[in-house]
């Protein structure tokens, strides 16, 4: 009796998992699907001419003329490598200044710590670029406009990172620090050798965090940057696409492709040791 | 923002040192705003390219900045931050600004040979009316357009239609308008009668609306605007009629970006768009299509648009003179007539369109005269202090209209409201 | 260990934060404390005009400020809780064992490497009536479609559905990894006991999450108040400022109305916002550290 109970609502379980598993699936693939679309839409527009840029019929002819024409009308290259700069001015910057900060709140005991730390927090909502009538003005004082430092230096320390490095320093028993002290160690040294191997998952899940935000970032390298001398891509993008002049999406899609494609193709040749590294290291 | 007198100065100083230290070169530095992706850069560049190859004495260092307003943002933050800026190119409606900001000087002061003032009087008077305030000339015209009609003779010929007749006046509009627009079985519209853009720049192509039924938008100072007289009123009215009413265009806000495409997938029979989309259409259209100039109520009419030439006052008398070379160079017939075939902009001059390039071109291709034949009833496009925020009031009014949250009435009286408020600190 | 002494201590420890304190201040203290004097003594383009109220007063009168705010907190309260729904969503189901995995992963974490102000054109193809996609699509169903940006009670849901596109591949990422990360005894021990999988969610799943939600939550509000760049291609704030946000009407007050007076005091309404939003979260955080 018993058991025949239990394998009813077994069979009666495993059935309504397999309907739901499948309903849940369909889900998944329809959201993913509309998730890629873009993507998938602008290869479409990028590879065929103009006329099939709102048609899509499967004997389209194909093309790379507007991959020609897009790279003539702006220097991907340049701004490409503005934003490559960039990115990891800010990063290296924003890794080395936080590691020194969040191991000062984490670790050492002084006076107006809480207040300090508080203080920092405040830049965990107030980002730079909210305040850009004050932070364009201090640039230009500085003589930074159109510059890869000016567009970095609001971003070099991150209260993001500081908050999360000192949380995860914080979980690493002092005792590893005492004994690295009694072998004679340095602060430091201390910091390099114990802090920084044990929270590489921090480290890894702050500078994904930092690379897409700089990355994708507009409004403030759009206020700071004049020329090709420092334009990042989104800037770049943004005047080459700008709906002022009429869009062309077959041209706008192939500079868009072009745009991505390195990150694109470093994210599918890397995909697996990224998310795996990413999942082992385990970000909480 | 821009009172740093102590620095503005030291630039000075700084820069008539360094001039004098080169002395035979003088450098020029030209903010360009480049609304269109890079083809427009390569065009700027060969002109400058001709320049310096004519005078050697003179360096041009052209930057592209962005849409017109990047080019305005970028260029006063270099002149504050004291970087060098001797010449722009910038919106024709930027003028009672820049002169708030005490940021430019008139041509007159430059241009003082009798050759020069020859030179001033040389263009169109219709692209002149923004560039003079004050009895002086402030913005010498280059990248100008007006609205045009752009139409579908295929359709046209498909509603039995005479392709060459494009309408004339409102009535007709709205006539044709309904012949052209078609509907499927289901009741669905297939093919619309006609689009005006209305986001983007809707004062623009309202400005048409209301000279056409003949009131302008502001006075001359930039000091008044005249939102709620009835017949602005009454245009606008007419604007919503054409999708409420008449049923011949989409309700709702239509995109400036994209009405373009809509006119090459032939989904609407007529647009209203810059002149400097010509090029464009004329290569992507795979059907026949037209250009005229737009219909009229009590008058016909357009607003001129675009952007002028404007001289920095932050400059040496050696830049000055420079600039107004290269202006000079820029806005002479041959260049004109070379800017406007390979851009679909406006030849600035009469003079222009009396060189052999432009007139050979004309002949291959009539639509390109059209702006030039509308410039006769061009009005200036609206431009006043505080330009950008009395724009957006108007803007404001206009969509709210056309997306039925306010009438026509309450949208322009509560706009006009507004701008008084913030034009009367400039009377 | 001369470490240990205090005194040292003190100086180390100002050492280690100064060039971290020194940029924030000058980025984010110093110009907070100048746009709260900048509101109450400027004017349009002038400075140092002596203490007004005028930019205030002008900000209550604004029809557009209250409205421009509404939306921004309308933007926050939808896109915040759907794309971190979502994202949970979709860590669960690659987490899973679904067929094609791999490319889900791929497909859901798309969005975050095309940056938002080039994708917005091709969005403006989805959104545009007549020869856009989704209208087209919807004509299959015989349905006539919609005007996506230009009908002002849609508008701004359509640049939710963008943003909610943008983030949810984003934060997935981080509730995947700590997906991983939770060990396998719990879920044997809730099979044994014969849990639902929706009880496992919510007894186990859930809760082990916490951190990661925290962390996601900072990251989504802040972007819900700052990501504005798909406004500069898809709507500029329009129609009739139906899509206008906080951080582009500064930005459009400062630079194309050339008013940093008025900017100034839109600023200080948004860091009034995001202080408080700020003090919140600073308070649930610490509480789940001394639960850590």
């Amino acid at each position: 009796m018993q058991n025949q109970v239990t394998f009813l609502s077994c069979l009666f379980n495993s059935l309504s998992i397999r309907l739901s598993n499948g309903l849940s699936t369909l889900a998944a693939w329809l959201l993913g699907l509309f998730w890629i679309f873009p993507l998938i839409y602008a290869l479409w527009a990028a590879f065929h001419t103009p006329e099939y840029a709102a048609h899509f019929a499967l004997d389209a002819p194909l093309t790379l003329e507007n991959f020609r024409t897009a790279w003539v009308q702006a220097p991907f290259m340049r701004y490409m490598l503005n934003t490559v700069v960039i990115t990891l001015l800010i990063l290296v910057f924003q890794l080395v200044l936080c590691t020194l900060a969040g191991y000062a709140l984490a670790r050492i005991n002084f006076r107006g710590r809480g207040v300090v730390f508080a203080l920092i927090l405040i830049q965990l909502m107030v980002v730079p670029e909210i305040l850009i009538v004050e932070n364009y003005q201090t640039l230009a004082s500085l003589h930074s406009i159109d510059t890869y430092i000016g567009v970095g230096l609001p971003y070099l320390a991150s209260a993001f990172g500081i908050f999360l490095l000192r949380q995860t320093f914080k979980t690493i028993p002092q005792a590893l620090e005492d004994a690295a002290k009694i072998e004679g160690c340095s602060i430091l040294q201390i910091i390099w050798n114990v802090y920084v191997p044990l929270a590489k998952p921090t480290y890894l899940a702050f500078s994904l965090v930092s690379i897409s935000y700089h990355w994708n970032n507009f409004l403030w390298p759009l206020v700071v940057t004049n020329t090709e001398q420092s334009r990042p891509l989104t800037v770049g993008m943004a005047i080459f696409g700008a709906p002022e002049s009429g869009v062309d999406w077959s041209v706008i899609s192939a500079g868009t492709l072009i745009s991505v494609a390195p990150l694109l193709i470093v994210f599918l040749l890397f995909q697996r040791q990224f998310i795996q590294s990413f999942m082992t290291a385990g970000v909480k | 923002m821009f009172n740093r007198g102590k620095k503005r100065m030291l630039a000075v100083v700084l820069s008539t040192a360094l001039s004098g230290a080169a002395q035979a070169k003088t450098d020029l530095t030209m903010y360009y705003p480049v609304a269109v992706g890079g083809s427009l850069t390569h065009v700027v560049d060969s002109i400058i390219a001709d320049f310096e190859k004519q005078n050697p004495d003179i360096d041009v260092k052209a930057i592209y900045a962005g849409n017109y307003n990047d080019a305005r943002v970028k260029a006063l933050a270099a002149l504050q931050s004291g970087q060098p800026a001797q010449l722009s190119v910038m919106f024709s409606i930027d003028v009672h600004e820049l002169m708030d900001l005490d940021a430019i000087i008139p041509f007159d002061e430059v241009a003082t040979s009798d050759e020069d003032k020859t030179w001033l009087n040389s263009f169109y008077p219709a692209l002149m009316k923004n560039g003079q305030v004050k009895g002086k000339t402030w913005g010498i015209p280059f990248q100008r357009s007006t609205i045009v009609m752009y139409y579908n003779k295929d359709m046209f010929r498909a509603a039995g239609l005479d392709a060459d007749h494009a309408p004339k006046n409102w009535d007709e509009l709205v006539d044709m308008g309904k012949k052209l627009t078609k509907k499927d079985a289901s009741g669905q519209v297939t093919q619309w009668g006609a689009m005006i853009p209305s986001t983007g720049y809707p004062y623009w192509m309202f400005g048409a609306l209301t000279k056409q039924n003949s009131q302008v938008l502001m006075n001359q100072a930039g000091t008044e605007t005249y939102f709620d007289k009835p017949a602005v009123i009454e245009a606008l009215s007419f604007w919503k009629s054409l999708g409420s009413e008449h049923k011949i265009m989409p309700e709702g806000t239509i995109q400036w970006g994209t009405l373009r495409q809509n006119f090459l997938e032939q989904k609407t029979a007529i647009m209203w768009h810059s002149t400097g989309n010509l090029t464009a259409v004329k290569k992507s259209a795979n059907f026949d299509f037209g250009v005229a100039m737009l219909p009229a109520n009590k008058e016909l009419g357009s607003p001129t648009g675009g952007g002028n030439f404007y001289l920095f006052k932050k400059s040496t008398p050696e830049e000055r003179q420079a600039a107004l070379k290269l202006v000079k160079f820029m806005t002479a017939p041959e260049q004109a007539a070379k800017w406007s075939i390979e851009t679909g902009y406006m030849g600035v001059s009469p003079a222009a369109y009396n060189t052999d390039a432009l007139q050979r071109y004309v002949k291959t291709f009539p639509p390109a005269a059209i702006a030039r034949d509308q410039l006769e009833y061009a009005t200036a496009e609206l431009a006043t202090h505080q330009a950008g925020r009395v724009r957006k009031l108007l803007d404001d009014a206009i969509q709210a209209t056309l997306t039925n949250q306010k009438s026509a009435e309450d949208a322009l009286k509560h706009a006009q409201q507004q701008a008084e408020r913030v034009l009367k600190r400039f009377e | 260990m001369k470490l240990n002494m205090p005194r040292h201590q003190q100086i180390y420890a100002w050492l280690l934060l100064f060039p971290a304190l020194a940029l924030l201040a000058a980025f984010t203290h110093i110009p907070m404390i100048k746009t709260l004097w900048r509101s109450f003594t400027s004017s349009g383009m002038q400075n140092n005009t002596g203490f007004t109220l005028d930019n205030y007063r002008y900000l209550l009168e604004d029809d557009v400020f209250w409205q421009v705010l509404s939306n921004s907190l309308w933007y926050a309260a939808v896109t915040v809780p759907v794309s971190m729904i979502l994202a949970l969503a979709m860590a669960l189901w690659v987490n899973g064992k679904i067929r094609g995995r791999s490319a889900l992963r791929l497909a859901y974490f798309t969005p975050t490497i095309l940056p938002m102000i080039t994708v917005a054109n091709i969005w403006l193809f989805f959104y545009t009536p007549e020869i856009g996609l989704f209208n087209n699509i919807l004509g299959w169903f015989g349905h006539s479609g919609y005007n996506w940006l230009g009908d002002p009670d849609l508008s701004l849901f359509s640049l939710m559905l963008m943003t909610i596109w943008k983030e949810a591949g984003f934060f997935m990422i981080f509730y995947l990894a700590a997906l991983q990360g939770i060990s396998r005894d719990f879920y044997q021990a809730a099979a044994i006991e014969g849990s639902s999988r929706w009880t496992t969610l919510r007894r186990i799943t859930l809760p082990l999450l916490m951190p990661t939600t925290l962390f996601v939550l900072i990251n989504a509000f802040l972007n819900a108040f700052k990501l504005v760049d798909h406004l500069f291609i898809l709507t500029k704030g329009g129609p009739n400022n139906a899509t206008n946000l906080l951080l582009y009407y500064i930005y459009e007050n400062a630079f194309s109305f050339f008013d940093a007076a008025y900017a100034s005091v839109l600023t200080v309404v948004l860091l009034s916002i995001l202080v408080v939003l700020a003090v919140f979260q600073f308070g649930v955080i610490e509480r789940r550290v001394h639960y850590r």
